[in-house]
């Protein structure tokens, strides 16, 4: 797209850019925005746990959009781009339960309070880590990449399926809100974290699928190509007998 | 239309055939249901009140043995290869083995509805919703089952790997069939079982239509 | 009738086929020859459209292997290493299927002639998993003789087999010849074979060694007892 320098560079910008806003927006997070009424302190964990949330989901969708492009088109550079996605999203997904359970304990006195949301994660990163082990456990590159796709967009269509069966079968508990009704204090940390976690997302997908492309192309490297018993290359076979 | 019959009826043929096999899934689902009962305890209603939940694990656990048997004779000696390169539909292929793992899985579900109930005491007069509840919550296992099975059983570590990719997936049937079971054993006075049916309904409609066309990709190399 | 450019086959880390181009005429009978692990079976798994070649294509009667696979399998028969039958099933049922998906006569009264031919009429409600390494072979033999298919793939067709065994495939293979059929045999056999074939191919190590034709090549194979190159570097 752009120069090759450039676009060499580009994750570590986005890496910066995000690790920066990530930054401000957890330090007016944490010390700026006032307490939140009804919770208190514990509330601030939502300046990272909601963005969290918004990002992991969005790097399995991309995974998922990969899966798709490669099962379409077969281009390894897809394969490469599901691997990161699935990858930095199964992370991203872990650290959700973490927060979640931290924000669980003292809110609820639980540490995992079967939230749909929380729980709907967690199944999907056991899910997505199950295709992890899949891709380890597959050598030719074809049928891996042709597997995890498979088994990605199998994955992605049971998302909403099973947030509204945890959602029906937890009917009992209340739904908590997420504050929205708040005052503008609570929105700027909550938008710099957003975009810092997609900044760090954004780089951190591209490094990842760069090594993904790096491990395809030795994978997928010719044969080597000098050999003595290369004379006879292109046979043609006569009809005579 | 041709081709699932020929499918069907070779499955019909493997299943006679290795029918000790589906016997021994039997027993091991029964243990599965005696051990239920050890980790809770002899409380009689304890046990009533979570005899659904201990019916579905056990036949979660078992249909994983069915699923990976099921592709034993296909990869032994390539049987599977040789329909496909005969041009054998995979979809015909695969709609074959996934009404064969449906059905078993149902029968099988069914034969542990006795040894529930002498287990938990947990009945119900209305078996043939129950019965219903069964069928539908065992399509949920096996169509994406079939499709996961036949990946696993061409790879490395086939027999970790199957419950790790098929478990998570099939929470949702697991969740609605568990409640839907659950209330048809204990009352249903809310009127719930028929979203959860629903909700069982969609998953089926999804996945048996979804992993039907995804199967060509997993069974051809690629 | 058949054209490779280039094919190369990659099993994990190691090469199999590298670089192979083949131009193959219609109605010729083609002898692969080459020691155990040179890539014959690969080859001609990759040509019966098995498995993908990692780089390289290849046509069958102008169908890409890859693209137009369903067209390939309509005209190439293989008969394979592995025997695809399913072990708990006779052998008359194994057919039964295979005749079931091809959509053709598929009782009893049809299969047997073929079986007859095979030598299994006998053993035809024994389950394959009580046969032995021949009697497999000869089942896989039926299977092919199911369809009458412009090109036939021969992986190894004497392997196990015992001496009316041997004189079953030589008859499929003139059989075949007479039919105007593009034939490809794989064998060790080829003292036998040579005869028969119009011309041959030694692989050596994944790669074509030598063309041309067979008395020949069985002069080259002889004159170097272990025809295998030194592994080159990856």
């Amino acid at each position: 797209m752009t120069s090759p320098r450039l676009s060499r560079r580009l994750p570590f910008f986005f890496i910066l850019a995000g690790a920066a806003l990530l930054l401000c927006g957890s330090y007016i997070g944490l010390f700026v925005a006032p307490p939140e009424r009804m919770m208190g302190e514990v509330q601030r964990l939502m300046y990272v746990h909601v963005p969290t949330a918004w990002n992991s989901m969005l790097a399995l969708t991309f995974a998922f959009i990969a899966a798709l492009a490669y099962l379409a088109g077969g281009a390894w550079k897809w394969d490469a781009r599901m691997e990161a996605g699935i990858e930095v999203g199964v992370v991203l997904a872990f650290l959700l339960c973490v927060q979640g359970s931290i924000w669980a304990k003292p809110t609820w006195g639980v540490w995992w309070d079967w939230d749909p949301r929380l729980t709907t994660t967690a199944v999907l990163l056991l899910a997505f880590a199950g295709i992890i082990a899949l891709r380890r456990f597959v050598d030719d590159p074809g049928r891996r990449a042709t597997w995890s796709a498979v088994a990605t967009i199998i994955a992605f269509a049971d998302v909403p399926i099973v947030y509204f069966s945890v959602k029906w079968w937890n009917s009992l508990h209340q739904l908590q809100s997420t504050p929205q009704t708040v005052s503008s204090a609570f929105h700027l940390p909550l938008r710099m974290n957003a975009f810092g976690i997609l900044f760090l997302m954004i780089g951190w997908i591209m490094l990842r699928s760069r090594i993904a492309e790096a491990r395809l192309e030795s994978e997928l490297a010719p044969p080597p190509t000098a050999s003595r018993f290369r004379d006879g290359a292109h046979a043609q076979l006569g009809g005579s007998r | 239309m041709k081709q699932l019959l020929a499918a069907l009826w070779k499955e019909g043929l493997l299943q006679w055939n290795l029918r000790s096999r589906f016997f021994a899934v039997a027993v091991f689902g029964t243990t599965s249901l005696l051990l239920f009962s050890f980790a809770i305890g002899p409380s009689a209603q304890a046990l009533r009140q979570y005899s659904a939940g201990f019916l579905w694990l056990a036949l979660l656990l078992s249909s994983t043995l069915t699923l990976s048997e099921s592709f034993q004779a296909e990869t032994e000696h390539r049987a599977l290869e040789g329909l496909l390169l005969l041009q054998a539909s995979p979809r015909a292929l695969f709609y074959g083995k996934a009404i064969a793992n449906w059905l078993q899985l149902a029968l099988l579900g069914m034969m542990l509805v006795p040894i529930m109930v002498v287990l938990y005491d947990a009945g119900t007069a209305d078996l043939f919703r129950l019965a219903g509840i069964i069928l539908l919550g065992s399509a949920g296992l096996s169509a994406p089952g079939t499709l996961y099975a036949a990946m696993v059983a061409q790879a490395r570590a086939q027999q970790t790997l199957l419950p790790l990719l098929l478990f998570p997936l099939v929470v949702p049937v697991l969740l609605a069939s568990v409640k839907a079971t659950s209330l048809l054993i204990l009352g249903d006075p809310m009127g719930q079982t028929g979203s959860w049916i629903g909700l069982l309904l969609c998953f089926n409609a999804i996945y048996w239509s979804l992993c039907g066309l995804l199967f060509g990709r997993v069974v051809e190399d690629s | 009738m058949i054209e490779a450019h280039g094919i190369s086959r990659r099993y994990g880390r190691r090469w199999a086929l590298i670089d192979v181009s083949l131009s193959i005429p219609r109605g010729s009978t083609t002898l692969i020859a080459g020691s155990n692990g040179s890539g014959k079976s690969t080859l001609l798994r990759v040509l019966a459209t098995a498995i993908r070649p990692t780089l390289g294509s290849a046509t069958i009667k102008g169908h890409d292997l890859v693209s137009a696979r369903q067209d390939v399998r309509e005209s190439v028969n293989l008969l394979g290493h592995a025997a695809y039958s399913y072990d708990p099933l006779s052998a008359l049922q194994n057919l039964q299927i295979a005749a079931r998906f091809l959509e053709i006569e598929s009782n009893e009264t049809a299969l047997r002639p073929l079986l007859a031919r095979v030598g299994l009429e006998e053993r035809r409600h024994d389950p394959v998993a009580s046969f032995s390494a021949g009697m497999r072979k000869r089942l896989s033999i039926a299977r092919v003789l199911l369809r009458t298919l412009p090109v036939t793939l021969l992986d190894e067709p004497y392997a196990n087999l015992d001496a009316a065994g041997f004189t079953l495939i030589d008859d499929l293979i003139s059989e075949l010849h007479g039919r105007g059929s593009t034939v490809l045999v794989a064998s060790h056999m080829i003292d036998r074979i040579a005869p028969i074939c119009d011309g041959g191919v030694l692989l050596e190590s994944g790669r074509i060694g030598w063309t041309g034709s067979v008395s020949a090549m069985a002069e080259r194979i002889r004159s170097i007892p272990d025809a295998t190159p030194p592994r080159t570097e990856q």
